[in-house]
């Protein structure tokens, strides 16, 4: 088991988030996480970086208790987040921000995965001497995958890459979701397009007000009914 | 007239300088934590008087500039470490008035462990002045100008250049994200303390042989900074060189045509119209962002 998260609760100030989730990810898995806006989807997977502190709980990975540790040990664990809205850093150019995803394996030469991320990414290699904050939401949302993918994470946590993007470009950052799996990344994937997240994990959670409701394969849930009134529009 | 025009000149980019070091500091604490730290000219104070004792016990003077630049680091990473971080949930107003009051605690202690007398160091390779059109030139302002210039250049290399330094400068722009990639946040806001204190100490021991040094020498040297600092734009490192620049030969025309004692009012009266007309000082940030 990579991630096991066991009844973990989070809160903001008085407010409690996360109502003791359970959630399991194995090697390999591509695993969706969906549910509606305010359901804690972004409190778990901050939770699991770390930028958000667990009240209680335990999250193991790899066979370790890292409940408590440092969001910046994370990354030299092998936890990469690509936040919600990108955020990358504006002013830097495109591969110093990608240059800084390899910040914990200083010492390595990052030339070989830049050329994988170019690779990945051909538009990053075209823009690689622009500020990143001149980049396209799409061309953004790439940065951020890639600049992720430099600390050679084993599990990658994606929250929402499709916010914001025109149709074409959600189509083409689920196209590298699949591709990232095919390679054996490890993914957890946040996503309100529920549909085109369900249709690529092997398995999903639905999440509702802090607790898990729902757990079964991705196929299934698409098919649920609950999900489907819930969650499809259908 | 050309030659006490040029004395202006030299004299005001001497001082203006280490307005430059010290806007230098205030911009990069800033840039990390938000924080405008009121504790820089206090740098510059430990820096200058720390050598002067040292040199004073009998240490050779490059091993007590260096010793002196050492100690006023272990002060910045105290002030962040006992004073500032603890209070790190609290609001910027807060942390700010703790630097204010750290400031006068040093300055408290300053007095106690010295005096309150001025006290002044040799100037580091005589005082014979070079003449240049009538104007005289000393040395020690082409030692104060030279430090500044490789400070500047070195500075300009590890934010440019560096891993660790793009680190820095990531976690000003976005600290959610650099954690995201492993940067240990809270040990960039300790760096940024002592590089700051670094600064401040180099411009103190440079200036020191030029215009003396006492317990209160921070006070004004710290405010001229500051202003040097948003003049340019707060938290821009160019900005802060350039503001630090036109304050200080801005207060030695003052000081030369009119009178020495409008030179402070000068410097601050520049800054009011600046920031009337350009409220986010002359190098402000540009709106290349999207979102």
């Amino acid at each position: 088991m990579m991630l096991e998260v066991r009844k973990l609760t989070s809160h903001y100030g008085r407010i409690q988030a996360l109502k003791g989730i359970d959630v399991i990810i194995e090697e390999g898995e591509l695993v969706a996480l969906v549910g509606a806006n305010g359901a804690g989807k972004t409190t778990l997977l901050r939770t699991v970086s770390g930028v958000q502190p667990a009240s209680a709980g335990a999250i193991w990975f790899d066979g370790r208790d890292i409940t408590r540790m440092a969001a910046d040990k994370r990354v030299a664990a092998g936890i990469a987040q690509v936040p919600e809205g990108r955020q990358v850093f504006g002013p830097l150019s495109v591969e110093d921000n990608l240059r800084l995803g390899a910040y914990r394996r200083k010492g390595e030469n990052p030339a070989g995965d830049l050329e994988r991320i170019y690779t990945l990414f051909p538009i990053l290699k075209e823009k690689r001497n622009q500020a990143a904050g001149t980049l396209s939401g799409g061309q953004q949302q790439m940065l951020a995958i890639g600049r992720a993918l430099m600390s050679h994470p084993r599990l990658l946590l994606l929250d929402e890459p499709s916010m914001g993007l025109a149709p074409l470009l959600v189509a083409e950052i689920f196209k590298t979701i699949q591709e990232l799996k095919k390679l054996g990344t490890t993914i957890f994937l946040i996503e309100q397009n529920a549909t085109a997240a369900l249709s690529v994990a092997d398995r999903g959670y639905v999440l509702e007000t802090g607790a898990v409701v729902l757990a079964d394969s991705g196929k299934a849930l698409l098919t649920n009914e609950q999900v489907k009134q819930a969650y499809l529009g259908m | 007239m050309l030659a006490s025009f040029l004395q202006f000149v030299f004299s005001g980019i001497t001082v203006g300088s280490i307005y430059a070091l010290c806007g230098l500091g205030f911009s990069i604490i800033f840039n990390a934590s938000h924080v405008i730290n009121f504790a820089q000219g206090e740098f510059i104070m430990i820096g200058g008087m720390a050598t002067v004792s040292l040199v004073a016990l009998g240490v050779p003077l490059p091993v007590a500039i260096l010793l002196a630049i050492l100690a006023t680091m272990l002060v910045g990473f105290a002030l962040e470490k006992f004073a500032v971080e603890p209070a790190r949930k609290a609001s910027v107003t807060t942390l700010i008035i703790i630097t204010i009051g750290a400031s006068i605690f040093l300055r408290g202690i300053a007095q106690e462990l010295w005096d309150k007398n001025f006290h002044k160091l040799p100037p580091f390779s005589g005082d014979q002045p070079f003449l240049i059109a009538g104007a005289s030139l000393m040395p020690q302002s082409l030692w104060v100008i030279g430090v500044t210039v490789v400070v500047i250049v070195g500075l300009g290399w590890f934010f440019n250049r560096t891993l660790e330094g793009k680190a820095m400068l990531a976690t000003s722009f976005n600290t959610l994200a650099a954690q995201l990639v492993g940067v240990n946040t809270k040990k960039v806001l300790l760096m940024s303390f002592g590089l700051s204190a670094m600064l401040g100490a180099i411009g103190g021991i440079v200036i020191t042989p030029i215009t003396f040094t006492n317990y209160e020498t921070g006070i004004m040297l710290g405010l001229k900074g500051f202003s040097a600092a948003v003049l340019g734009g707060l938290g821009n490192g160019m900005g802060a060189v350039v503001g630090g620049l036109i304050v200080g030969i801005a207060e030695a025309m003052a000081a030369g045509y009119f009178s020495s004692a409008y030179k402070d009012a000068v410097a601050f009266i520049i800054i009011l119209f600046v920031l009337f007309f350009m409220p986010s000082g002359l190098f402000g940030k540009s709106g290349t962002e999207r979102v």
